[in-house]
């Protein structure tokens, strides 16, 4: 009797109904999102253990292994100076994903504080906020980009910088339309009804609520930064020569594409597949986090 | 709807303020003297007093602001240094070029997006809905300049059908300037195409489970005519306006694969003024380009509201 009595939902979960599983675990039902997870975390790993995992210096230059096709010394082949293809797709691993987290984090530490003020305080701080934010979406992504980066010249911290100013608009939209809307809830009314001042209810009780849409954004969000962090690469306004940089690595991969096919293919398979999974990630976590997907 | 136009209207009149501010903001994170560092690698002591004297820089930002947009209300984008001509002058003389392979790209969009769209709603969940799937994710995560890359080995490095790169203008060569664009166009349209095919993927299944599909249902009407008559009908609608938001990824796009086609468009006029360090130019592209999407979305809206009569009502 007692095993049956624990095996029965008690009559509080009865009427709160089935009880959810953690979103992580609903996560992990997603075909898709697992293994866009499992390559996410591969390429991380990739990235950290770099210089245990790397066969070669990847600035190292060989004269005599010029545009070598891939073989047993070097499984990805050579580019135009020698250097291993391989060992610097495994650091391009770093450029790529030092972007796309940093980038999303510029994005949401200026986002995010904005949005909620926007979103909490309405009237003409929102209205100046959302005209703003119009303004900067006005400007193609990457075209803004493009223009931060030339003006702030060329490397690796001005892409991140250039790409998550641009990014920011869509954080300030999202947090500001989240907040506007859990600001209606009643929980929110008794929070002020019994005295918490008005940033004290949207940092404790409105932002944790926009949380979920921000890591289901941010995830989004880093997809389309280590494209953008390729792209400035590959026009030469990211990381810059030598350092190792799939973008970059795709630019001068160009120039070779009759005679050295591989210096280009295993760039772009490499931003694809992290971009690709990334996207799964974020599409599965859209899913997970959706309490009418339980 | 001339109450509706007048509001559109007067929402974009601050935004178009604030780009230009924005935009005109961008020379202030030059670092060091702006007169000296635009007037390039030479810095020719007649070209920077000539700069001085033509930004105001001796005068405080905001009068600064207001002689730069007075002239831009002119007409006037500034010069480029390189080229000695007016800003306004060279994205003129670019821009039917990329309108020409963004227009190829919106029509590739158009046929892969839609059809794809509609079938994969109506054999929902069919192997034809998770193929769909598949390729609008391709489409997402491929980089455009990879996959041009990759489209110049196959179709003219191993098969030699295609030019590598250039441009033919097409009153030339019609021939040789289709040969040209059909690469860089279907590049272009590649991710626009998956994000049509979800837009129109999910306001099929939403039309499709309404009331009026299922009434032209129980009427007897043959299934291609509920589908294409009335439930595709009324599902374009956010298609035109989650459509014109793509026009960004258009322009972006053009960027990158102008410069892997080596395409003498917009898009290659920025990446070579920023290289030139011709920063007028970078300026002024910026400029027209956001101006430029105001607009279009504008269109858009109107179009929405045309085509959609319970807009017009509210």
């Amino acid at each position: 009797m007692a095993l049956l009595a624990a095996a029965l939902p008690s009559p509080a979960t009865l009427a709160r109904g089935a009880p959810r599983a953690h979103p992580l675990r609903r996560l992990l039902r997603r075909r898709g999102a697992a293994v866009g997870l499992v390559i996410v975390t591969f390429f991380v790993a990739l990235a950290v253990l770099a210089p245990a995992v790397s066969p070669y210096d990847p600035l190292a230059t060989s004269w005599t292994a010029i545009r070598k096709a891939p073989d047993t010394a070097h499984w990805f082949g050579t580019d135009e100076i020698g250097r291993d293809v391989l060992s610097r797709v495994v650091w391009g691993a770093r450029a790529s994903l030092l972007a796309g987290v940093v980038s999303v984090l510029i994005s949401l530490s200026i986002g995010v504080p904005i949005g909620l003020v926007a979103g909490y305080a309405g009237g003409k701080v929102d209205m100046l906020i959302s005209r703003l934010t119009d303004a900067v979406l006005a400007c193609p992504f990457l075209i803004l980009a493009i223009a931060l980066a030339a003006f702030l010249g060329p490397s690796l911290t001005n892409a991140m910088i250039a790409i998550g100013v641009s990014a920011t608009p869509v954080f300030v939209r999202l947090t500001r339309g989240q907040t506007m809307a859990i600001k209606a809830e009643d929980f929110i009314l008794a929070a002020r009804a019994i005295g918490n001042p008005p940033w004290r209810v949207a940092l404790r009780h409105v932002l944790p609520n926009v949380v979920p849409a921000l890591i289901v954004q941010g995830t989004l969000a880093i997809a389309a930064a280590v494209i953008a962090e390729a792209s400035l690469s590959f026009l030469g306004l990211g990381q810059q020569p030598p350092a190792p940089s799939w973008g970059s690595m795709l630019n001068t991969a160009k120039n070779y594409i009759e005679n050295a096919p591989w210096m280009a293919v295993w760039p772009g398979l490499s931003i694809f597949a992290l971009v690709l999974s990334f996207n799964l990630v974020g599409d599965g976590l859209r899913d997970a986090l959706d309490p009418r997907q339980a | 709807m001339l109450t509706f136009l007048v509001r559109r209207i007067a929402t974009i009149v601050p935004t178009l303020i604030f780009v230009s501010m924005l935009i005109f903001g961008l020379q202030q994170l030059l670092p060091g003297d702006p007169a000296v560092v635009l007037a390039g690698e030479d810095r020719d002591p007649n070209v920077v007093a000539y700069l001085r004297e033509k930004l105001h820089l001796d005068e405080p930002l905001p009068v600064r602001y207001l002689y730069w947009i007075k002239g831009v209300l002119h007409g006037d984008l500034g010069e480029s240094l390189r080229m000695q001509k007016p800003v306004l002058a060279l994205i003129m003389e670019k821009l039917p070029v990329t309108l020409e392979l963004a227009s190829m790209a919106i029509l590739i969009a158009l046929v892969i997006g839609i059809p794809a769209g509609i079938i994969s709603a109506v054999r929902r969940n069919s192997a034809w809905d998770y193929a769909a799937n598949v390729v609008a994710l391709w489409g997402l995560s491929t980089p455009n300049f990879w996959l041009g890359i990759m489209l110049i080995l196959l179709f003219s490095v191993t098969l030699g059908w295609l030019p590598a790169s250039g441009f033919v203008s097409p009153f030339e060569d019609l021939k040789g300037n289709l040969a040209a664009l059909i690469m860089p166009a279907f590049v272009l349209g590649n991710a626009i195409a998956a994000v049509l095919m979800r837009h129109t993927r999910s306001a099929m299944l939403q039309v499709l489970s309404s009331d009026y599909v299922r009434t032209a249902r129980a009427k007897g009407l043959p299934e291609r005519n509920v589908i294409l008559k009335h439930a595709l009908r009324n599902a374009l609608i956010p298609v035109i306006t989650l459509g014109a938001l793509e026009l960004g990824t258009l322009l972006s796009g053009a960027v990158l694969t102008e410069q892997v086609f080596t395409i003498p468009g917009f898009g290659k006029l920025i990446v070579d003024a920023v290289f030139n360090r011709d920063y007028a130019v970078v300026q002024g592209v910026v400029l027209f380009t956001a101006t430029a999407y105001i607009v279009l979305n504008l269109f858009a809206d109107i179009a929405y509201v045309i085509v959609n009569p319970q807009m017009r009502v509210q």
